[in-house]
């Protein structure tokens, strides 16, 4: 097995002197491919900081983090822009699809930003949006959609360019009992079919999808449950 | 393939907001429209001067009195300098006209009228300046010997006081002093700054009589035998004018040719361009900044969704070119209305002016507009593709 993630004394500071907050101080993580992994921590404790470096989103202050054994600390805007394209998919707790815009055309954006072709592009998105269970309300906007719908949507979107790892930060932090079954079932089937998942919840029923929960505390890995 | 969808972000972004996208361009409308419809407009104006001294005639002198140089005296032009013009010594000298203007009221019944140009001159006025009578009679010189109270009137006058009656004949007030109108003039139009047609023109006698008491002519027209001769008729009339008025230096007087009297107009009209020119120019640029302040807005109430575009991997040139293209749609867009808007309003007549369209300003504003559009919008737009992928996410 070989790691797709693999993050060693990673580190993160906001602001500086006397004001400065610590977010991460040297955290170390290796996920495997096909993994799914749940991590968990109290607020403040680093791991949406943590998420967002994985997912390219933000650059750590100090430390090496390894995606598909690519550093990414060698990387230019440019080039780590592509990555988030690519090797990533990233799904929110407050969904972010892009407002007046259709379940599609949403689902096709880092298709289009891939450089896909039209037909292909719908092809795939489609395809997407179907594994969602959302193939009938393709040309609904976010808000003629429930909050359940949002999220699997922007799931279509994580999963559509086919990227090396899932992220999700509390996907279902904003979503009622039913909808986030709804939502855990589809990453449990993601995973299943071999996709590499990491979630960020609250919540220990979620975590129990997960094959190991990762609690984080003050920045570090506290420990592992398997 | 990827320039075409980033084009249709754009698109989707001014169509999102069609109200504010509307009145930025309304801002590059405006100025657009009015850079071409002054230039047009000031363009009108100086051809019309060139039409109204080419009306004049290739064969005219127009003497005007000079102020004097300090520590000389300067003569006054008079009717007795006009006399002596024609005859023996001036063979080339075909007619010269005593003038004199005046600024005067005219009243008609209930009616008064603010008379552009009050003239005093002889018959012979009429042929040097193409004037031609629509109704009645000019005056002759018996009118002019008789001091009789008798006005020939321009068309603008003749519309003014005598609104649905027939001028000739009947008895106007000007200053107060009755005068019969004995004929009206053909219009001629505007001559661009003044309305050639409000003008009135009365025997010189009468007009020194009545108005301006008998001190120096306004000027003296000189008509030669042809425009060949205009030259020797020239130095004719500066011969004798320097030994009547006992010229060695500068002289008290100036000549000006039909062809001086264009240089000298024509720059005149230019500045008046210019002048049109660049309020329009600031109108533009007034745009301009509407569409940076548009923009600037646009981009810090869609943060969010630049945040969510770089977050599933939209490079920065995609960022960039896609508020580029927004900000150069809506110049382009305003440019194209702008166009013809300017081009429909210059078929009209704006302020006694005739516009005539110079087609390079059309280019040129359009041209401008797009620029405008990259120019303003560039900072906004590098703004947006700066933005780092979680600033932006958070962003509320």
């Amino acid at each position: 097995m070989s790691p797709v993630i693999e993050v060693r004394d990673l580190r993160k500071t906001y602001g500086s002197g006397d004001t400065a907050v610590h977010a991460l101080r040297g955290l170390d993580l290796t996920v495997e491919k096909g993994e799914y992994i749940a991590i968990m921590g109290a607020s403040g404790s680093g791991k949406s900081t943590l998420l967002n470096i994985l997912g390219c989103l933000d650059v750590p202050s100090g430390g090496k983090y390894l995606l598909d054994r690519i550093d990414t600390g060698e990387f230019d805007e440019e080039q780590l822009s592509l990555l988030r394209n690519r090797k990533i998919g990233f799904v929110f707790q407050s969904f972010n699809l892009v407002p007046r815009t259709t379940a599609l055309a949403n689902v096709e954006l880092p298709l289009v930003y891939a450089g896909v072709r039209r037909p292909q592009r719908r092809e795939r998105a489609l395809a997407a949006l179907d594994l969602v269970g959302l193939g009938d309300r393709t040309h609904h906007r976010p808000n003629e959609l429930s909050g359940g719908q949002q999220q699997r949507v922007a799931i279509a979107r994580a999963l559509v360019t086919s990227p090396a790892i899932v992220l999700a930060d509390e996907p279902t932090g904003n979503l009622d009992t039913d909808s986030s079954r709804e939502v855990l079932g589809i990453l449990d089937r993601l995973n299943a079919s071999g996709r590499t998942v990491v979630l960020i919840t609250h919540e220990d029923e979620v975590a129990a999808h997960a094959m190991r929960t990762v609690r984080v505390v003050d920045g570090r890995v506290a420990g592992v449950l398997v | 393939m990827r320039v075409f969808e980033i084009a249709a972000f754009a698109v989707r972004g001014l169509t999102a907001n069609k109200m504010r996208s509307g009145l930025t361009t309304l801002g590059i409308l405006i100025g657009v429209a009015s850079v071409i419809l002054l230039i047009a407009v000031g363009n009108g104006a100086s051809s019309a001067v060139q039409q109204s001294i080419a009306g004049l005639g290739t064969n005219i002198l127009t003497i005007s009195p000079q102020r004097a140089q300090p520590g000389s005296t300067a003569k006054p032009l008079t009717t007795a300098d006009a006399a002596a013009l024609v005859g023996a010594d001036s063979p080339d000298v075909k007619y010269a006209s005593p003038v004199v203007s005046a600024q005067a009221t005219a009243g008609y019944g209930d009616t008064t009228h603010d008379i552009g140009q009050f003239i005093g001159s002889d018959p012979r006025y009429f042929n040097t300046t193409n004037s031609a009578v629509a109704q009645g009679n000019l005056f002759s010189d018996n009118d002019v010997q008789q001091a009789r109270k008798v006005v020939v009137i321009g068309a603008t006058v003749a519309t003014e006081l005598f609104p649905g009656t027939e001028p000739v004949g009947k008895s106007m007030l000007v200053n107060n002093i009755p005068f019969t109108v004995v004929g009206v003039l053909a219009a001629k139009g505007s001559s661009g700054l003044q309305d050639a047609d409000d003008m009135v023109v009365a025997p010189l006698t009468t007009t020194q009589n009545a108005l301006t008491g008998y001190g120096s002519l306004t000027q003296i027209v000189v008509q030669a035998q042809s425009a060949d001769a205009l030259p020797n008729a020239q130095a004719q009339v500066t011969t004798i004018l320097n030994g009547r008025h006992k010229i060695t230096g500068t002289a008290d007087y100036r000549i000006l040719s039909q062809d001086q009297l264009l240089t000298a107009r024509t720059a005149t009209t230019e500045t008046f361009t210019v002048l049109l020119a660049s309020v329009a120019a600031i109108s533009l640029l007034v745009g301009g900044i509407g569409i940076t302040n548009i923009m600037l807005v646009t981009v810090t109430e869609r943060i969010r969704e630049i945040g969510i575009r770089k977050a599933v991997g939209a490079p920065r040139s995609s960022i960039l070119g896609q508020f580029l293209i927004e900000a150069t749609l809506l110049s382009l867009f305003g440019g194209a209305l702008g166009v013809a808007a300017g081009m429909i309003g210059s078929q009209f007549t704006i302020a006694g002016i005739q516009p005539v369209l110079v087609p390079s300003s059309v280019l040129l504003a359009f041209a401008v507009s797009a620029l405008i559009g990259l120019f303003f919008g560039s900072y906004p737009a590098s703004r947006a593709a700066k933005l780092r992928p979680i600033e932006a996410l958070r962003h509320e």
